[in-house]
């Protein structure tokens, strides 16, 4: 049996590829494979998968990349995950990839499509709108369609057809690979010192980079390993990290949380492979499980639009109560606007529920780490002396 | 290349006071509506600029409210600057939009308008959401803080270059399903789509007439200056008067007074009189500087710049490529409308129509006022830039400043950049 270490190097090692090694060879390994791209927040995997291609997160460039010609394309006051993921496609480290998805999270991100439409026009670049009006006659109506639509450009991409088995099986595939995930976090939130945030980070991280089946395995095995590890038990305090869903954060910057008394039980990193909350349906019509899971079952996060006032960040409160938290870090990268935006109105949801918090703001190339690992350790200190448990 | 234009105006200023006189009494008007609501009974509806479906609203004897308007009128009354440190203290981010912090501003300190009258609590926030992610977020803000019913209208964004059928249809049926019945529950009035029709007539009246007056800057001189002048143009509307008679009768005016101006050779009036020679055509993206206004515009006109065509002066909404708000289809037509808004537009579609306005308006380039606040224009610009330097062989020049915070305006940075410019364009003529 492997152990977390072993499972979490090899982790280590496809998140420090830049040039996407793993995803050339699969693509490599049989004529005619293509792989579709894919930025946060949620797109439906199923998709691709159903139709032979190999989805791929795509995340911006993190700490690892110079970005010398990205900043040519952006403004000072935009934030960094956009210029990252630009330098990732000039500098040729995606030129394998035949297409790519953009989900409707925020305004640099939608209007990232229209960048590769004009830089990349041989490639397959596609705004994802997901609806947010969650009535099944209304916006669920346009969803469908629009699924479909991405079926029929997916069919043309790939030269396969997206049956309706097909799609059932990619729909049983990454159940699974959520069930595990949850699985996962469960195990964190309960025994948070036997699943360290960098290493669930990670293993997270190498599911938007694998096929779902080698992911699936991956975590499975890392559960198992992680369940019968013997690690120390700290006297940290438990936080819940909210911010984090689409410009990631160094990974430094979750290891900074860690080593100054923080254990992290819950957070918002890579979203998509939580979105559904429940199982999208396994019989029936594929695409209307599809729809119908993500208009009633997907996450809440500030990207979308909460419709009830009295609902407004009760997710996050939610959050804090399950995982057994005892305060929350917002960590916003700077100049993001659906964080940075929603963020008073989450601190009002949580000051309501008497619930502690700091703030503050990253890049994903942030190296500085003394000034956050001082704020988080304050925090968790005031925890420790004065919170609910103390 | 152009004709000189150095009269100064007497009589033509007169009639252009007529329209200007005009609006400044439409916007007074409806300022004094919304004050008097509260005891006139009348509902309130806040909304945004792009998308702004006024003539459905009419159609519930509600009176609107536009949060960017207030923010910009309290950008050119230097009110905004106070108003976005208040929101900043209150703890919200440095780096968001400043119309959103002038408008949080203003509610923290009593909520008082830019014609120094209090403004109501909305009795429905009409969440637009078109072209603009901030939008979302915004309304979400404000029913934080008023506890208000709040009604969304999603529009899909143009992401591949066109307005599909399952796009127009997912707005109707929002207009159907969701829009109109809050509004008949809120106003108490019934829907009549008859009603609707005839604004509608009345918007697609006001509508070729905003195109005519657009489109006079092809004569050289152009007689308007189509981004500093295009923001008073497009202002009624673009607010609360699209398909009243008051805004069909204020482009009548203004027509009449541009036809004077172009039977005058005259070129664009400015804030200080007729514009001199006219030396350099330009076509401007971006939203201006509303803190500086009149400053950023005379950086233009002292040097004999006046800008021919704006893609700001679309953003809430594109007619100059034949769309009208159309009686026949009421629904659908408000969908198209709200479809079509410019920042509801992907890339290669912005920088195809600055591509046609140089050719089409015989511009010498592009100008890109990048906003800091807003990422919906900014995000792309650069690229866009290129682009069109590629396509058209015209140079391009980009500055940098905000909506409505004044931190964000340096005078000196701007004027370089402009004199570097306009030098650039006079070297590319010396080599053609």
């Amino acid at each position: 049996m492997a152990t977390t270490d072993q499972i979490i190097q090899r982790c280590q090692s496809l998140f420090e590829d830049l040039h996407f090694t793993a995803a050339r060879e699969w693509k490599a390994a049989e004529p005619d494979r293509k792989v579709v791209g894919f930025m946060p927040i949620y797109v439906p995997r199923e998709l691709i998968h159903a139709a032979g291609m190999l989805p791929l997160g795509i995340f911006g460039g993190g700490d690892q990349i110079e970005v010398i010609q990205g900043d040519a394309y952006y403004q000072s006051y935009i934030c960094r995950i956009p210029r990252s993921t630009i330098e990732l496609f000039l500098t040729k480290r995606l030129d394998f990839v035949d297409g790519m998805l953009f989900p409707s999270i925020c305004d640099v991100i939608r209007n990232l499509t229209g960048m590769l439409q004009l830089i990349r026009p041989d490639m397959y670049a596609h705004y994802y709108d997901m609806p947010q009006n969650y009535d099944d006659r209304v916006g669920g109506e346009f969803y469908v369609n629009e699924l479909q639509e991405l079926r029929h450009d997916f069919e043309n991409l790939s030269g396969n057809e997206i049956t309706d088995a097909a799609l059932r099986v990619s729909i049983v595939l990454f159940n699974r690979n959520r069930e595990l995930i949850k699985e996962l976090y469960i195990l964190r939130a309960a025994e948070p010192w036997k699943v360290p945030a960098t290493e669930a980070y990670l293993l997270s991280r190498a599911g938007m980079l694998l096929p779902v089946e080698d992911h699936n395995v991956l975590v499975e095995s890392y559960i198992k390993a992680a369940r019968s590890a013997d690690r120390p038990r700290r006297d940290n305090c438990k936080i819940v990290l909210s911010g984090m869903f689409c410009e990631q954060p160094p990974l430094n910057l979750i290891k900074s949380l860690e080593l100054a008394g923080c254990y992290v039980v819950d957070d918002d990193f890579m979203l998509i492979n939580r979105w559904m909350q429940e199982p999208v349906s396994e019989t029936g019509d594929p695409i209307e499980a599809l729809a119908r899971a993500f208009l009633h079952h997907s996450t809440k996060t500030s990207a979308t639009y909460e419709p009830i006032e009295a609902d407004k960040g009760q997710y996050l409160v939610e959050a804090v109560r399950k995982s057994g938290a005892e305060g929350v870090i917002f960590a916003a990268p700077s100049f993001c606007d659906p964080a940075l935006l929603e963020r008073p109105m989450l601190q009002d949801a949580l000051n309501a529920a008497g619930i502690p918090y700091i703030a503050f703001k990253y890049a994903e190339n942030s190296g500085q780490m003394q000034p956050i690992r001082e704020q988080a350790g304050t925090f968790a200190d005031s925890i420790k002396l004065w919170g609910e448990n103390a | 290349m152009t004709t000189v234009a150095t009269k100064k105006i007497d009589l033509r200023e007169a009639q252009k006071d007529q329209s200007m006189e005009k609006q400044k009494e439409m916007i007074a008007g409806n300022f004094t509506r919304l004050a008097r609501a509260p005891q006139t009974g009348e509902k309130v509806s806040y909304t945004f600029v792009p998308g702004n479906i006024n003539e459905l609203v009419m159609c519930f004897d509600m009176v609107g409210n536009f949060p960017e308007i207030n923010a910009l009128q309290m950008g050119m009354r230097k009110k905004s600057g106070n108003f976005i440190f208040d929101a900043e203290r209150a703890g919200h981010s440095e780096d968001v939009c400043t119309y959103v912090k002038t408008d949080l501003g203003m509610v923290y300190n009593g909520n008082i308008g830019p014609t120094g009258e209090r403004l109501p609590e909305p009795d429905i926030l009409l969440l637009s959401y078109t072209g603009c992610f901030t939008f979302l977020k915004w309304f979400e803000l404000l029913r934080h803080q008023y506890k208000c019913p709040t009604v969304m209208l999603h529009v899909p964004y143009q992401g591949g270059g066109k307005i599909t059928e399952n796009m127009r249809k997912y707005v109707v049926k929002q207009l159907k399903e969701e829009v109109i019945p809050t509004l008949e529950r809120i106003s108490g009035v019934k829907f009549d789509i008859d009603r609707l029709r005839e604004y509608l007539r009345e918007s697609a009246r006001a509508e070729d007439d905003l195109v005519w007056v657009l489109q006079t800057a092809r004569h050289k001189p152009s007689p308007i200056d189509a981004y500093f002048g295009g923001v008073y143009y497009v202002g009624p509307i673009f607010s609360a008067f699209r398909g009243t008679r008051d805004a069909t009768e204020y482009y009548r005016l203004l027509r009449a007074e541009i036809q004077a101006r172009i039977d005058a050779g005259l070129g664009p009036v400015t804030p200080e009189g007729n514009m001199g020679e006219e030396k350099y055509r330009l076509v401007v993206e971006g939203p201006p500087n509303y803190t500086n206004l009149r400053e950023f515009w005379k950086m233009f006109y002292d040097d004999g710049a006046v800008v021919v065509a704006s893609s700001y002066t679309k953003v809430g909404g594109v007619y100059d490529f034949g769309f009208r708000h159309d009686p026949e289809h009421p629904l659908e037509s408000l969908a198209d409308y709200c479809l079509g808004c410019y920042t509801n537009m992907n890339l290669p579609q912005r920088v195809d129509m600055l591509v046609n306005y140089i050719n089409d308006y015989e511009a010498d380039g592009l100008l890109i006022n990048s906003i800091k606040s807003c990422n919906s224009f900014s995000a792309g610009q650069l690229l866009m830039m290129r682009e069109v330097e590629k396509r058209t062989g015209k140079p391009a020049a980009f500055v940098e400043t905000d909506l409505v915070d004044p931190r964000y305006f340096s005078a000196a940075n701007v004027k370089n950049r402009l004199e570097s410019y306009f030098q650039m364009v006079d070297q590319k003529r010396r080599a053609a």
